[in-house]
């Protein structure tokens, strides 16, 4: 379907990569509503994938007593809900992300403030 | 069957309509929420002009309810003599 | 000699006939449809506009007359309310939060409502419709007014209530219920009365002026009862021009029921997801509380929603797609607004607190499935982590739903521990969902929502910013920059209540101690 309207109807899109000075990225850590939303990122596309876990999520997540819990070599990551196996050596683009996608990542053994999803 | 409702200011003027409505809808049921009178009937109720002017002892113009109306449920029907509400179901 | 003649009065009904029937005519000098370019081109058939009927038989003649008691009824009380100062008589400096949401949030919408229903008047060309769309343009534009004044007391005394067109056209939350009001103006005539006056007037307001204005009145709020009681009596008529005109384009055309069937869809999730925010005044920004979200939702979404949709079942509508998940909602919405406005308390414009004990004791009595399992344990560590010093500020920005707007923060139905994500690709780029019904909003008209213009994405893109600001300046904190470009006073109308100007102003007028005027 789209819009019924009583002239030809387009206009451009707000969001387009050329409007950013950097690619959007969405991340969301499963199983920890404490952080009650997903986030957006402008970052780098040559970011190296494993300064995720070392210089760009402290800052977002490292209030949270399991954050420094992590072992991010264990980590799980899906990207649009479905598993995928990122190399933390390359870069966000070299890992195949684009503007706008969305990564989620599951801590296996951490699930929040006793285990409750918080 | 499905109720209909009607809600008031909870005021003096308010008073007159809301004896009214009980005494012309036996099954009409009145709640208190801060502030406010809730009727609630089943299927439907109506609001009579003769039986608000009985109780005051002068003329009433219906419409005068939207002074203190809060809301109210139900399709409505509207004339000089009542203000009716109900569900076809 | 002539005897006169005595005049009867008319009923009600002619007296209604005559004042909305006859007085429009046929253009001569121009085609209708190019005066009236609006009122086809959405699909709705219309043959005969007579049939449109205001129940309530309201002429303009009674219309000024009861809004004139009404309007002095309502500034006897503003008046006696601000030379006796009511401020100081609410139960706690905390309340007045939840108004400064109210004014910011919901009072510019009253000033939208009012240009769209003049807007929409002029379109149709039918009379008793324009005549119900002109006297629900001028209800709304003295909402606005009536609201503004009767609010512009508190304003005195009070952080976050300075700027709130400004803010309602920029801060990031305020765009939810922005973008509600554009969605809704930027459709058809027909499509605007489904949106604003069926699905958000008949079907949803209730939620916001029954028991949220009950709620002000148990805490001693006694100006904003009577605005939202005044402007509730208008709302009683506005509904019913809601559901009027719904069973009005239902009875004209068969054509025109899956067009107003795909509408109820929307327009009930798209306003189910704006009643948000007063989920979460509800149930968390009032002191003293009179009834939960969740029991205000059943009370008058479930039962009457219920009879309503079966009354529409003859004319071939059901009930909207979402409202099983809007129902599982009523144990959710309220804990999972809040939580997210006191995770980013820096950036709003009013406080954000713990709920006290008794509060949280209130909470899961309750919501007895959810609030104890789902939202508790986050609490008890902010608290926690508060009493420290390191109350939670989280600092970069959510990622939001192209349609709602609202930070991605409602859960999966049947699992509260997962977070709900849904996305659609669209000309070469990707764009996320809250739930399944934001995302067929979306997929039915791309073209619109590409639009969107959410206010996490424009940050980024630098359009956050006053006039002047230089980003590359060294020492430049974009944070701060969007706040000044919100017009907000940092330190003073954010951040948490406790510690705040608010709190302290308020024991100290009332003598009371700190800890003593949170009670």
């Amino acid at each position: 379907m789209s819009v019924v309207a009583l002239k030809p109807y387009a206009f451009p899109a707000k969001d387009v990569r050329e409007n950013f000075p950097a690619p959007l990225l969405f991340i969301g850590w499963e199983d920890h509503l404490m952080f009650g939303t997903p986030v957006a990122l402008p970052l780098p596309p040559d970011t190296p994938f494993g300064a995720l876990g070392t210089a760009v999520l402290p800052g977002t997540y490292g209030y949270h007593p399991d954050f420094a819990k992590i072992d991010w070599t264990k980590v799980e990551w899906f990207k649009s809900g479905k598993p995928w196996k990122p190399d933390p050596a390359k870069s966000l683009a070299d890992n195949g992300l684009k503007h706008k996608d969305v990564i989620r990542f599951r801590t296996p053994g951490l699930s929040g403030i006793n285990g409750s999803c918080n | 069957m499905s109720n209909v409702f009607i809600v008031f200011q909870d005021n003096d003027d308010s008073r007159p309509i809301i004896e009214a409505i009980l005494a012309d809808n036996a099954q009409a049921q009145a709640t208190y929420p801060t502030g406010l009178v809730k009727i609630d009937a089943p299927g439907s109720l109506v609001v009579r002009r003769e039986t608000i002017e009985e109780l005051i002892g002068r003329p009433f113009d219906l419409q005068q309810i939207h002074v203190n109306l809060v809301t109210i449920s139900g399709h409505i029907d509207e004339d000089d003599d009542q203000l009716s509400l109900k569900w076809n179901n | 000699m002539d005897t006169p003649v005595l005049k009867k009065k008319l009923g009600l009904k002619e007296r209604y006939a005559a004042m909305t029937r006859g007085l429009h005519w046929d253009t001569t000098y121009q085609p209708m449809d190019k005066v009236f370019p609006y009122d086809k081109y959405e699909g709705i058939k219309i043959h005969d506009w007579d049939k449109w009927e205001d129940p309530f038989r309201l002429t303009m003649d009674a219309y000024w007359k009861y809004q004139g008691e009404k309007e002095k009824k309502l500034y006897a009380v503003i008046d006696a309310f601000a030379q006796n100062n009511g401020q100081l008589g609410v139960t706690d400096a905390r309340y007045i939060n939840a108004l400064k949401v109210f004014l910011t949030g919901v009072t510019p919408l009253e000033y939208n409502a009012h240009r769209l229903f003049a807007h929409v008047g002029r379109q149709f060309t039918g009379t008793g419709a324009r005549v119900a769309c002109q006297m629900q343009s001028i209800d709304e534009l003295r909402h606005y007014q009536t609201e503004t004044h009767a609010l512009s007391h508190y304003n005195k005394y009070f952080n976050g209530m300075h700027s709130p067109k400004h803010m309602n056209d920029r801060v990031w939350y305020l765009s939810v219920p922005k973008s509600y009001f554009e969605d809704a103006c930027t459709s058809g005539p027909f499509e605007f009365l489904t949106a604003v006056s069926f699905s958000f007037e008949y079907l949803l307001t209730n939620l916001l002026f029954v028991p949220f204005m009950s709620g002000a009145a148990h805490n001693g709020d006694m100006s904003t009862v009577t605005f939202g009681f005044s402007a509730q009596s208008d709302e009683s008529r506005h509904m019913t021009l809601g559901i009027e005109c719904l069973k009005f384009m239902l009875e004209q055309d068969p054509d025109n029921v899956p067009i107003v069937q795909g509408w109820i869809d929307k327009w009930f999730w798209r306003g189910y997801r704006l009643l948000s925010i007063v989920a979460m005044m509800q149930d968390y920004m009032l002191p003293k509380r009179v009834m939960s979200w969740r029991e205000g939702w059943e009370m008058y979404i479930e039962q009457n929603g219920e009879s309503l949709f079966r009354d529409l079942a003859r004319y071939g509508i059901r009930k909207p797609k979402g409202w099983v998940q809007a129902c599982e909602g009523k144990n959710h919405i309220s804990h999972q607004t809040y939580a997210v406005f006191y995770s980013y308390g820096a950036a709003a414009a009013f406080h954000t607190w713990v709920p006290e004990e008794e509060e949280m004791a209130w909470l899961s009595e309750k919501y007895p499935e959810t609030f104890e399992k789902y939202y508790l344990p986050r609490w008890n560590y902010w608290r926690e982590q508060a009493k420290n010093g390191n109350r939670f500020y989280q600092k970069t920005l959510p990622m939001l739903c192209q349609t709602c707007q609202i930070p991605m923060i409602f859960t999966e139905p049947g699992d509260a521990t997962k977070i709900a994500y849904r996305e659609s690709d669209y000309q070469g780029d990707k764009y996320h969902f809250c739930s399944d019904h934001c995302k067929e909003i979306f997929d039915n008209e791309p073209e619109k929502y590409v639009q969107a213009w959410l206010p996490v994405h424009q940050i980024y893109q630098g359009n956050c910013f006053k006039p002047g600001v230089d980003p590359t300046k060294e020492g430049f904190d974009p944070l701060l920059a969007v706040f000044d470009y919100y017009n907000f006073k940092v330190g003073r109308d954010n951040l948490d209540f406790e510690g705040s100007e608010d709190q302290k102003n308020f024991a100290a007028w009332r003598g009371d101690s700190v800890q003593g005027a949170k009670k």
